[in-house]
């Protein structure tokens, strides 16, 4: 990747972080954590890879993104919305009653949402029938499924990896969100997951693991995906949950987070300013 | 329109091989049609679709509810999912499923769901079904339907190729009776008044229409007019039908192969009750019980649901 390249999404990863922190610390509550931990791979998504147009949400031949863990909409939307999906203003409505905008994705009500997310590890299998039917159509054309660490303690990730693998779905690519804790702590404690690399390899997955928040690796390891055509494949994010802040990053419970106290709205306002700083540095 | 068959005492052509020769039918014409299976391809017959359509045929192996999100994708693509498996995997099983990434995201997932209530047999308890139309009725937006012969199934099939929505269908697998004749139509939403009578009414659906036509003939024999409504479309229910029927009768029945929890039953008193009408009326079904392993016939005994178990009813009711 070039270096233009590089700071334009690294722009983007910016103001992801920074709608997500916004519109959260609006709404005075929210799915932070994992949020934060999808910054880097929506940048890369929305600012270079997906094959899509905003004007036309509905375009048939189009890349499809799959966000299986939906209570990371927030970091959706705030992609979506620096793409050009809706208007900003939108993010501020998150949960308002009558909102295109609710917690977890709904195909019906927002502009770039191909699938209604939320009980975990539906979206794998909805993404499946979606790279198969663009393969239907002779459309050459990638399903992009997000799953949560902590979403793999589903049965049904598993029902759906296994047809990926087996059937060599290539154009559904596989991205598992290692960030290693879930609602009632670390995915370690609650039910021990194993190796994620060498679980997928055994169902037949060609699997790589970048850092999460590495902008060129997480680029690289989708090129290196999409050129292989001999079997299913998945990209294990080794990410952080409540990435590139640190307060939130050692928050001991940042899953849900609540602006209702002094250290939080602290934090959430210096990140915000941090952000604002850096944006308007690298714009100038 | 539909025409009652000129002989009841003749079955028609095994109703897993309508459904499938159905399916397989429309997608000559219809691209978006596709099928789904889940390891039950010679049990269900759906090989003959995947003999006529492979391209469009998903094996998804012994895994339901990877069917079902498989099924909710095709459909966000703009394809027809047909599906199918047991009912109580068809419904109960993969139910959260069917509502979400179905019904809730306005998707397109057409069910079959084989075998209701009696009709398991020797598969048994843990195969049988007598709650999938209580579930799939609160279902928002669900169309809820029960085959009473081969003819009736086979433009069901048709029917519901051509909607939007989440749609089910119970039926048996194995050859029935046959209700109507070759070419009659139907209509959604409406019931279909099979025998007209003043005395007494029953509204049945499914299977168990022949056994009810049985007892109305019977009772007409003993001098008991007897109306029978095939109520095949239980969701949404034909309330205008059922209010305009029940008047002047001296007793109504609803007469189902389903828990009396939930099912047609269920939805008959709904629309008695609002609607203020105080008629002698029973549900007639499964009583609230597990199912078992046996025959078809033994099992239709063992849970009362045989036309004898029904004129019995209506003589209580008319006491």
């Amino acid at each position: 990747m070039d270096k233009v390249e590089l700071k334009k999404l690294e722009l983007l990863a910016a103001k992801i972080r920074l709608d997500v922190m916004e519109l959260l610390y609006h709404r005075g509550y929210g799915h932070l954590g994992g949020s934060l931990s999808l910054v880097e791979l929506m940048a890369v998504l929305y600012g270079k890879c997906l094959h899509v147009d905003p004007a036309d949400p509905q375009m048939d031949d189009r890349d499809m993104v799959v966000l299986s863990k939906g209570h990371a909409g927030p970091v959706w939307y705030s992609a979506l919305a620096e793409r050009g999906y809706f208007p900003k203003e939108w993010l501020m409505t998150l949960n308002d009653g009558g909102t295109n905008l609710p917690s977890h994705p709904d195909r019906t009500k927002t502009p770039g949402v191909d699938m209604t997310t939320g009980s975990l590890g539906q979206g794998t299998s909805a993404a499946v029938g979606i790279a198969l039917g663009q393969k239907m159509k002779g459309q050459n054309r990638y399903t992009y499924l997000i799953v949560g660490d902590g979403e793999l303690n589903e049965g049904q990730c598993w029902e759906a990896f296994q047809f990926i693998a087996g059937k060599k779905l290539n154009n559904c690519i596989v991205f598992i969100d290692e960030n290693k804790r879930q609602l009632d702590g670390y995915t370690k404690d609650i039910l021990y997951p194993f190796d994620y690399v060498a679980k997928m390899e055994a169902f037949g997955f060609h699997t790589q693991k970048v850092k999460g928040d590495d902008i060129e690796a997480i680029a690289a390891a989708i090129e290196k995906a999409q050129a292989n055509k001999d079997s299913a494949n998945c990209i294990v994010l080794d990410t952080i949950k409540g990435q590139g802040i640190k307060y939130f990053e050692e928050l001991v419970s940042n899953h849900s987070v609540k602006f209702n106290n002094e250290a939080n709205i602290k934090a959430a306002e210096e990140a915000i300013a941090n952000l604002k700083e850096f944006i308007a540095k690298e714009e100038a | 329109m539909f025409k009652l068959t000129e002989d009841r005492k003749v079955k028609g052509t095994p109703l897993a091989k309508v459904v499938m020769q159905t399916i397989a039918d429309v997608m000559d014409t219809d691209e978006k049609v596709v099928m789904l299976e889940a390891d039950l391809g010679s049990a269900s017959s759906s090989n003959i679709v995947e003999k006529a359509h492979p391209e469009r045929y998903v094996q998804c192996g012994i895994a339901e509810a990877d069917m079902v999100g498989i099924a909710a994708g095709l459909s966000v693509k703009g394809f027809k999912p047909f599906i199918h498996t047991f009912g109580p995997f068809a419904t109960r099983r993969v139910y959260d499923q069917l509502y979400l990434s179905g019904a809730y995201a306005h998707n397109t997932i057409n069910v079959y769901g084989s075998d209701p209530g009696f009709t398991v047999g020797p598969n048994g308890g843990t195969h049988t079904t007598w709650e999938d139309v209580a579930l799939m009725r609160a279902m928002p937006t669900a169309v809820v339907t029960d085959a009473a012969d081969a003819v009736q199934l086979e433009w069901i099939v048709r029917e519901f190729a051509k909607m939007e929505g989440i749609h089910y269908v119970r039926a048996n697998r194995k050859d029935v009776r046959n209700v109507y004749a070759p070419g009659s139509t139907f209509e959604l939403g409406k019931g279909n008044v099979l025998t007209e009578g003043k005395d007494v009414l029953i509204i049945t659906a499914g299977q168990l229409v022949s056994d009810a036509l049985d007892a109305a003939e019977q009772l007409e024999a003993e001098g008991i007019s007897t109306e029978v409504i095939d109520m095949f479309t239980i969701k949404p229910i034909d309330k205008e039908l059922i209010l305009s029927e029940v008047k002047g009768k001296k007793a109504v029945v609803a007469f189902e192969n389903h828990s009396i929890i939930g099912g047609l039953g269920s939805a008959v008193a709904e629309v008695l009750a609002e609607n203020c009408i105080a008629v002698p009326f029973k549900r007639h079904g499964c009583m609230d019980q597990f199912g078992q392993v046996g025959t078809p016939d033994w099992l239709q005994k063992e849970f009362k649901l045989t036309a004898a178990d029904l004129i019995e009813t209506v003589k209580g009711l008319l006491k």
